[in-house]
């Protein structure tokens, strides 16, 4: 028996969980599971908590997921960052919003918390960041608002010199109460405060909470929705993609690829706004379908637009492989171990830039990603350069795909309607391939309203490694590491 | 092939200025005009991201691609709120976020003004009524214009900002 079906049959089955099985355990069944997950048998795919009760969802390479659910009535549950470091964080925010209590959770510190949310709420105590001693050792705070226009965070370097000894970083300036605003709430309502948790994920947000949506209530959408779907994620990840990558050559002063990386993230834009209605496609994926149908003229459109996007990449990437100033910069800076990628289920750009075989349109995969022709690129260097070629090899997989999505388009409606399928209750999940790495969605459908929904973005597991990676680098290089991790605030945050 | 890259980008991509209209030069034509006759033709902006989904910066930066050129207008950005006589306040401003904003907003010299951008800054936007945002710029610092959208396309920012200018 594999460690994820011991587990499951150590459990009590839990009835509606949709598409992968939950079982209810006890403390020494989910204590087991914590142990397995140290031993590396298992990744961690998220943590969360509702009132009186942790859910952990677990995954087992290549594609085998579940779910444990923990009933802990007095609030109280083994803590599982105790043994497995990628936990911690997901522990502290489950105490913060839900007053679960991690037993044995070394690190007692708030996380998304900042004892701000009360009335009249005193000014918050100081947060007491991680000493670091030695000789000559200075501090350097950076954030919460920084010097460009970016999201805000604060960052704690310890720096011997120039060298950076450690990184703490302190998150949840953006906390908007997402998780609240969706206990109990309709399910239009609900999608579009979804859309909004990471605006540069908005399309790969609402497919996850589409799908998710779907699998509770045990429905399939039309074939065209989900093809336009996969054409609209494509195209997320190309304008995100097509942005990193003049932002890190801009990070080491390289200004003319974001210049021209810039033009070609707008002209992907542009078309999105006249094919779909919305410059970043928001709103447009939703339960049942697609809210827009994508015409001849956008089809046309956007098969005009493909080739001069490749052919006009391609010179970019061949002057960014000729740099050797640039190439200084980004060569062997900011080091990713493939056993940290591992341990930590990192996705995106940055696990397979270390090694980690991983994407969910592949694995556990989801329509219409089983019909399309792609390849996965996986290196091995885990450095800032690894990161811009997982990216390069990205771009050019999905204008590979959207030639394919455009090509085979099947015909027929793109919306199906929610008024005459089941109300629920169930409970779906979903998870999805962000432009950044793999988004985890998971919901409960009561009375045809939403009534607990948890969103895990790939930053969660990404956010530590990059305090990893920075350590003996120097301070000037943080900017790069930090854009080539890319990381969301707000879908962090929540 | 630096050069053949250099040529491609004096390709005319840059679009002329979009018109103003006219709900939104009313709005500018209510700013002091004194304070608008010391700060001239140029303006600098700080943006503060309050509590974002970041997609509105997405649109804040697409202001300075070659389509946009935001600089030929004498707008730019800049790292300090010491530096910058406009504020750019993004989000439906969050607790964790508050005295940020206010500590940014007292550390901008006088005479300075406040755009509101999104919905979410506006008002709140979907966020509005959640226990861990304020919910709106206007009730943590005065605001001068607001300019909604979610998120408002990069020629609505640029037809906000332009209406500062205008006379
Ligand atoms: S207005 Fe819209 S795009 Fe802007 S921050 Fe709010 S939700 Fe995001």
């Amino acid at each position: 028996m594999t460690a994820l079906a011991a587990l499951l049959a150590a459990g009590i089955p839990v009835g509606g969980h949709y598409p992968w099985p939950c079982a209810a355990v006890s403390e020494t069944v989910w204590r087991d599971a914590a142990t397995t997950l140290a031993d590396g048998a298992l990744t961690l795919l998220g943590l969360w908590g509702e009132p009186g009760r942790a859910h952990m969802a677990l995954l087992e390479e290549p594609a085998a997921i579940a779910v444990v659910s923990l009933d802990c009535p007095d609030g109280h549950y083994p803590s599982v960052g105790a043994m497995h470091a990628p936990a911690i964080r997901l522990e502290r925010a489950m105490r913060d919003l839900f007053g679960l209590i991690p037993e044995g959770l070394p690190d007692t510190r708030p996380w998304l918390d900042h004892g701000r949310w009360g009335e009249d709420m005193p000014p918050a105590a100081s947060y007491p960041f991680l000493p670091a001693i030695g000789e000559a050792l200075h501090q350097i705070p950076v954030g919460p608002v920084h010097a460009g226009i970016i999201e805000p965070g604060h960052f704690r370097f310890t720096a011997q010199g120039e060298t950076v000894v450690r990184l703490e970083e302190r998150l949840g300036y953006v906390h908007k109460g997402i998780e609240a605003l969706l206990s109990d709430a309709q399910i239009a309502r609900a999608e579009r405060i979804v859309a909004r948790t990471s605006g540069d994920s908005t399309v790969a947000y609402s497919l996850g909470f589409a799908r998710a949506v779907e699998a509770a209530l045990d429905i399939t959408p039309p074939p065209r929705a989900v093809w336009l779907r996969a054409v609209m994620a494509e195209l997320e990840r190309l304008a995100n993609h097509f942005g990193d990558f003049g932002a890190i050559c801009n990070d080491a002063s390289f200004a003319i690829v974001l210049a021209h990386c810039a033009v070609l993230r707008e002209r992907v834009l542009r078309a999105a706004s006249a094919c779909f209605g919305h410059r970043l496609m928001m709103d447009r994926i939703v339960p049942g379908g697609v809210a827009v149908d994508l015409g001849a003229a956008g089809i046309a459109r956007l098969r005009d637009l493909l080739p001069t996007l490749g052919d006009a990449f391609a010179p970019l990437v061949a002057l960014y492989d000729k740099t050797a100033s640039l190439l200084d910069r980004t060569v062997t800076t900011g080091i990713l171990k493939p056993e940290l990628a591992r341990r930590f289920g990192a996705g995106g750009y940055v696990g397979r830039a270390s090694g980690r075989n991983f994407d969910a349109r592949k694995q556990p995969g989801y329509p219409p990603y089983d019909e399309l022709r792609f390849d996965v690129p996986v290196l091995t260097d885990g450095d800032v350069n690894a990161r811009v070629w997982i990216r390069v090899h990205e771009i050019r997989e999905s204008l590979g795909l959207l030639e394919q999505l455009l090509t085979r388009l099947p015909d027929g409606p793109v919306l199906m309607s929610l008024e005459n399928v089941s109300s629920g209750p169930g409970e779906g999940m979903a998870l999805v391939e962000a432009f950044r790495g793999d988004l985890l969605v998971w919901l409960r459908i009561v009375e045809g309203r939403v009534q607990r929904c948890h969103l895990r973005d790939a930053s969660w597991f990404q956010w530590p490694l990059l305090e990893a990676v920075i350590e003996g680098n120097i301070v000037a290089d943080f900017p790069l590491c930090n854009k080539s991790f890319n990381c969301s605030y707000s879908g962090h945050d929540l | 092939m630096l050069k053949f890259l250099l040529q491609g980008l004096r390709a005319p991509l840059t679009e002329p200025p979009p018109a103003l209209d006219a709900e939104l030069a009313a709005l500018a034509a209510a700013l002091d005009r004194t304070a608008r006759k010391r700060l001239g033709r140029g303006l600098a902006i700080r943006q503060v991201d309050a509590g974002s989904c970041n997609g509105c910066e997405l649109e804040i930066h697409a202001l300075n691609n070659a389509f946009h050129d935001l600089e030929r207008f004498g707008l730019r950005f800049v790292a300090s709120p010491r530096h910058a006589d406009v504020l750019l306040v993004t989000g439906p401003v969050t607790k964790n976020m508050r005295e940020a904003l206010e500590r940014t907003w007292n550390a901008t010299p006088d005479p300075k003004w406040v755009v509101a951008v999104g919905d979410c800054g506006a008002d709140g936007g979907v966020f509005a009524g959640s226990y861990a945002v304020v919910g709106g710029v206007s009730a943590v610092v005065p605001v001068d214009l607001v300019i909604r959208g979610c998120p408002p396309s990069p020629t609505q920012l640029l037809r906000g900002l332009l209406s500062l200018l205008t006379p």
